[in-house]
């Protein structure tokens, strides 16, 4: 690892001020990416500015469907809130397979869809839950947040405060995950959140990143069953290839995914 | 047996500090004014070296030094040898390239090591190492086996035209293809055998000191055979003469094979520690280091076919391989694609007519050696997947077909090298079947098949060779070593007991089941034992553990070393009882003469040895003998794995739904330790069957050189494995010894894709059988 300054930011301006003062600075929670990367040498930013200590950026709340996580919530808290687990359990579910013990316990939601990585599962469910990402700055809707693979539209000086949503009727993930990092090779979140309103959040799968599966939304609209996306296409060309999988592969496993997904939250 | 004597299930006496946290591995060592060498590695496969600009790097904070391979030559340490002669089919010795511990002109694999750095600290030796600035001229790299043997393909070294190492042969080739004329029916398979990253716990380490007032080494490493590491480092590479080296292999967490070699770090710390004048120099790999420079293991491709007469009985087996040995040749690289390998072909059948060829070749990757199993593996996967393949083919029962063509008088001289000594093959079958309840299996595919689940079952009938190795034999085989091994028993004058060993324990627990051996002998408790081991200023000159070798070879060692001990302690007690030697008995920490109430205490007659008060007339005084032993036959291990699986046809997982080992081990001195090889080597070889692969892009890159991408097993992708032994004793050997270290990885990786190729009922599948892999075969079907 090169040399690096650790900073602890008191809060959300405090830690942008921070970051506008640094010559190459990173904001860090859990560092369950950032630091194994700056350890293989891969990354070396000046300054790591910690913002998991701020006041509530752990919290997490929930008053009737209404949900708030703070953007320091570790995947264990969410994995474990019993709250939560009442008004969308699918959640819970989701965070309570991320990694290994060690990385549930220190890495955050916040890092997670901050890093969206294209294969992190948390991207999934917020396009799918209809999230809205706060930060120190705006609101912004999950559909705009994620831009691309390991792309947002956060800016420079932006901090993730929380993210909030309300809880759907009904939703389920289910993840195929790699063999090797365990990581997402096609997660399909499925949320129903009443009034012909499904969302349908695909990770891990496609070379852009995160995805809604609108053809799925569509076909899930008038038949709420694992049989009604037969006919959805999942366009291979969009999709990873790699040595652990084609794109058709891929491209299948969306699909198998999916169907698992609805059966569940059926 | 007494409570820890032979078969006795002891807790594992070393397992206290490894748990607690408390062993002492190399990278725990450190001495005053350690310094840290980092090295500069080739980004490239294939390239020539024009120059190296180091002037920057030695300016940065805290370097003392900067040295590359011309220095390195230039000191006069030698070029990395290979322990094993093969000589080609025309008698022409191996095509061997050189492989200086520093490259000098050309770089050949991403990893290579061209220059290092030595610092005070780590973080300095390392941020100097990327301030080495070397300019290359990228040359053509070749990464398959296959592609290595084409007209125009990229040539690595001058002496080896046509990246050929050798073309070498065993067997009868006309009478082969004699029988294959007689033949009712023959099967055909193109076999690849997986590369694979042996990826120990702990990554290689070395420590080398350098004390200039006595011009001495000192060096602690991962070794698995620190006297063959200091003769290596000594007599060949000329680092320091054998007195002037002390080699230490301390805790070693695992070896698997990857540990055996003395690599190109070991070498550059201990000569770089004198010519930096610095007291020490430690270098400890990092998890990317060793995935590209612990040698890999494996890599195989083979073409093979078997005859069968009108009752499917098997009248010849041939086949042509190929094996990848990749930029160097490794210490034992020659041995594993031959003798290690093709004088197992005949598995556990009567085969009259065997012949293989095998071609070694030179490749931009990784060199090849020994990783668990050693070419066994691939010999029993070749023979196993071959007889499942051909009882589909020829439409009988598996087992049926492996029953009929086992061997069943002993001694059995193949007609590849070896001479079984010892076996009973259908009662291994029989106890894998039972326990695997075979004869329901097709209820329970009916079962799988209602959810949608494709069921399979596959066996494999392994046999591997272990103990190695009389001496004789493999010096006429091309060794450069005899493979004998040794052992000191030292008895305290309070009746305490050393066992020093050639033999080193790098996770087999060995401080447990050596002392077995006192235990059982004397009746002492095993709390009265010690094992020494690892550390050549302790112990007496031996060739350390490898090959399953440390309980056939390693305990008759010491079973010969006890048995000089046994009997001066007989005559000593008898002199003090005034009994004759014949009647001494020794049992439960008593020696006693028989029959009667005349005893002392066993530290009576060991303190007897030492005060040399009342010795018998001319016996010189003390207790303490030492053994070589030098085997006399390999030992022949042998099994039935089976293995039973479930396919997701949607997305190609399986799940292993049960797991069946049944092994001939011979004498088992402790069945837990044993049970303990056998789950560690089956998970290996499902490691191999369904996961692991070491994957290169076109230009030479490891592509899975991570955990994020090089999948291990875990625990969670393995069932409760079903294990139990049956047991012929090995004549061999004193204790009548085979070996349990390998077997697992060797039987599994064929039963395993037996089980898969039959759930999805056609053979069109490579290895590792990932999910990908199972659901492509899966669609594409035969």
């Amino acid at each position: 690892m090169y040399d690096t300054t650790y900073t602890r930011a008191k809060d959300a301006s405090d830690a942008a001020k921070k970051m506008r003062a640094a010559e190459d600075g990173q904001f860090i929670a859990g560092g369950h990416t950032l630091l194994p990367t700056m350890k293989q040498r891969l990354a070396a930013p000046s300054d790591l500015i910690d913002i998991s200590h701020i006041k509530g950026m752990a919290d997490i709340s929930v008053s009737r469907k209404d949900v708030t996580i703070g953007a320091a919530a570790t995947h264990a808290s969410v994995a474990n809130h019993s709250k939560l687990m009442k008004v969308c359990p699918s959640l819970c579910e989701l965070a309570s397979h991320i990694g290994d013990p060690a990385v549930r316990n220190r890495g955050t939601i916040g890092g997670s869809i901050a890093n969206n990585d294209p294969a992190a599962d948390y991207p999934a469910a917020m396009v799918a839950l209809g999230a809205t990402i706060v930060t120190n700055k705006r609101k912004i809707r999950a559909d705009r947040f994620f831009t691309g693979m390991f792309e947002t539209s956060l800016k420079e000086d932006e901090v993730i405060k929380a993210v909030t949503f309300k809880a759907p009727k009904s939703g389920a993930y289910a993840k195929f995950p790699n063999p090797a990092s365990r990581y997402a090779m096609a997660g399909v979140y499925v949320a129903d959140h009443g009034k012909k309103d499904i969302r349908v959040g695909v990770t891990g799968a496609s070379s852009g990143g995160v995805y809604r599966a609108k053809n799925m939304e569509k076909a899930l609209a008038k038949d709420f069953s694992a049989d009604a996306i037969d006919g959805c296409k999942v366009d291979e060309g969009d999709m990873l290839s790699d040595i652990h999988g084609s794109a058709a592969y891929r491209a299948n496993l969306v699909k198998v995914m999916a169907k698992r997904a609805i059966a569940a939250a059926g | 047996m007494g409570i820890e004597g032979i078969g006795a299930r002891v807790l594992r006496k070393e397992d206290k500090r490894f748990i607690t946290g408390q062993g002492r591995y190399t990278d725990d060592h450190k001495v005053a004014g350690m310094h840290y060498a980092a090295f500069v590695r080739s980004p490239h496969a294939h390239a020539k070296i024009k120059k190296i600009n180091s002037k920057a790097a030695n300016q940065m904070p805290g370097v003392v030094g900067v040295f590359d391979g011309k220095q390195l030559t230039g000191d006069g340490i030698g070029n990395i040898i290979c322990g094993w002669m093969i000589h080609s089919k025309d008698g022409s010795p191996m095509n061997m390239g050189a492989w200086s511990a520093l490259a000098t002109e050309y770089v050949r694999y991403v990893g290579d090591a061209v220059a290092v750095v030595i610092a005070e600290t780590l973080a300095e030796a390392k941020a100097a190492a990327e301030a080495v600035d070397v300019s290359y001229k990228v040359l053509k790299a070749v990464i398959n086996a296959e592609d290595a043997l084409k007209d125009g393909a990229p040539q690595l070294h001058p002496e080896a035209k046509n990246n050929t190492i050798f073309d070498w042969e065993i067997g009868d080739e006309a009478a082969t293809d004699a029988a294959f004329k007689g033949a009712a029916n023959v099967v055909e398979m193109d076999i690849r055998n997986n590369r694979l990253v042996p990826n120990a716990i702990e990554p290689r380490s070395a420590l080398a000191e350098y004390d200039a007032a006595e011009d001495h080494f000192t060096l602690h490493t991962t070794s698995q055979n620190p006297h063959v590491a200091r003769l290596v480092l000594s007599a060949f590479y000329q680092v320091a003469p054998e007195n002037k080296l002390r080699v230490i292999a301390p805790d070693v967490g695992g070896g698997f094979g990857s540990k055996i070699y003395i690599y190109p770090e070991e070498i550059v710390c201990l000569w770089a520690a004198k010519k930096a004048r610095v007291k020490a120099i430690k270098w400890t790999a990092d998890r990317s280091e060793a995935f590209i420079t612990d040698a890999h293991g494996r890599d195989h491709v083979s073409k093979a076919k078997m005859a069968f007469d009108a009752d499917n009985r098997i009248l010849g087996f041939k086949i042509d391989t190929i094996a990848n040995i990749g930029a160097y040749m490794s210490l034992f690289s020659s041995s594993v694609p031959t003798y290690l390998y093709a004088t197992l072909l005949s598995g556990q059948y009567n085969i009259a007519n065997i012949h293989c060829n095998v071609r070694t070749v030179y490749t931009n990757t990784v060199p090849v050696d020994v990783y668990r199993g050693a070419g066994r593996p691939e010999a029993a996967f070749l023979v196993e997947r071959m007889m499942e393949t051909a009882a589909r083919q020829l439409d009988v029962d598996p087992a049926e077909l492996r029953r009929l063509n086992f061997v069943r008088e002993f001694p059995h001289q193949t007609p590849v090298i070896f001479c079984y000594d010892a076996g009973d093959y259908e009662t291994s079958l029989n106890a894998a079947m039972e326990a695997a309840d075979y004869a329901n299996f097709e209820k329970r595919r009916k079962r799988s098949a209602r959810k949608g689940k494709l069921r399979g079952i596959g066996m494999s009938c392994y046999i591997e060779a272990c103990g190695i190795a009389p001496s004789a034999a493999v010096g006429s085989l091309g060794a450069g070593v005899g493979l004998w091994e040794s052992a000191e028993i030292r008895v305290n004058p309070v009746g305490t007991v050393e066992i020093l060993t050639g033999s080193h324990s790098h996770g087999q627990g060995h401080e447990t089941t050596f002392g077995q051996l006192v235990s059982d002998r004397f009746g002492l408790p095993s709390e009265n034992v010690q094992v020494i081991h690892g550390d050549t200023d302790k112990v007496q000159f031996g060739m350390g553990t490898y090959g399953s070798r440390s309980g056939a070879v390693g305990m008759s060692a010491i079973e010969k070393a006890l048995d000089k001990v046994e009997d001066k302690a007989k005559k000593i007690a008898a002199h003090m009882l005034e009994a004759s030697e014949g009647d001494i008995e020794i049992k439960d920490g008593e020696v006693s003469v028989k029959g009667t109430d005349k005893k002392l205490l066993w530290h009576e007659v060991c303190l007897g040895a030492y005060t040399g008060h009342n010795l018998p007339e001319g016996m010189e005084p003390g207790l303490k003998e030492g053994a070589f032993y030098d085997p006399t036959n390999f030992t022949f291990p042998a099994g039935c794995y089976i293995c039973e699986v479930e396919v997701d046809p949607d997305t190609g997982t399986t799940t292993i739904e049960q797991f069946v080992a049944a092994d001939d081990f011979g004498k088992i001195i402790n069945p837990m330790i044993v049970e303990g090889q056998v789950h560690g080597g089956v998970a290996q070889g499902i490691g191999q069957a369904m996961m692991e692969n070491a994957e290169y892009d076109d230009s030479g890159q490891l592509i899975s050189a991570s955990y994020m991408d090089y999948t291990m097993p875990r625990a969670d992708d393995l069932p409760s494995f079903k294990v139990s032994t049956t047991e012929t004793l090995c004549p061999g050997n004193p204790l009548g010894m085979k070996g349990c270290g390998e077997a697992g990885a060797i039987g599994s990786p064929p039963a395993v894709i037996n089980a898969i190729t039959n759930a999805i009922g056609h053979n069109n599948l490579p290895m590792p059988a990932s999910p990908h892999n199972v659901w492509a075969a899966v669609q594409a079907g035969e």
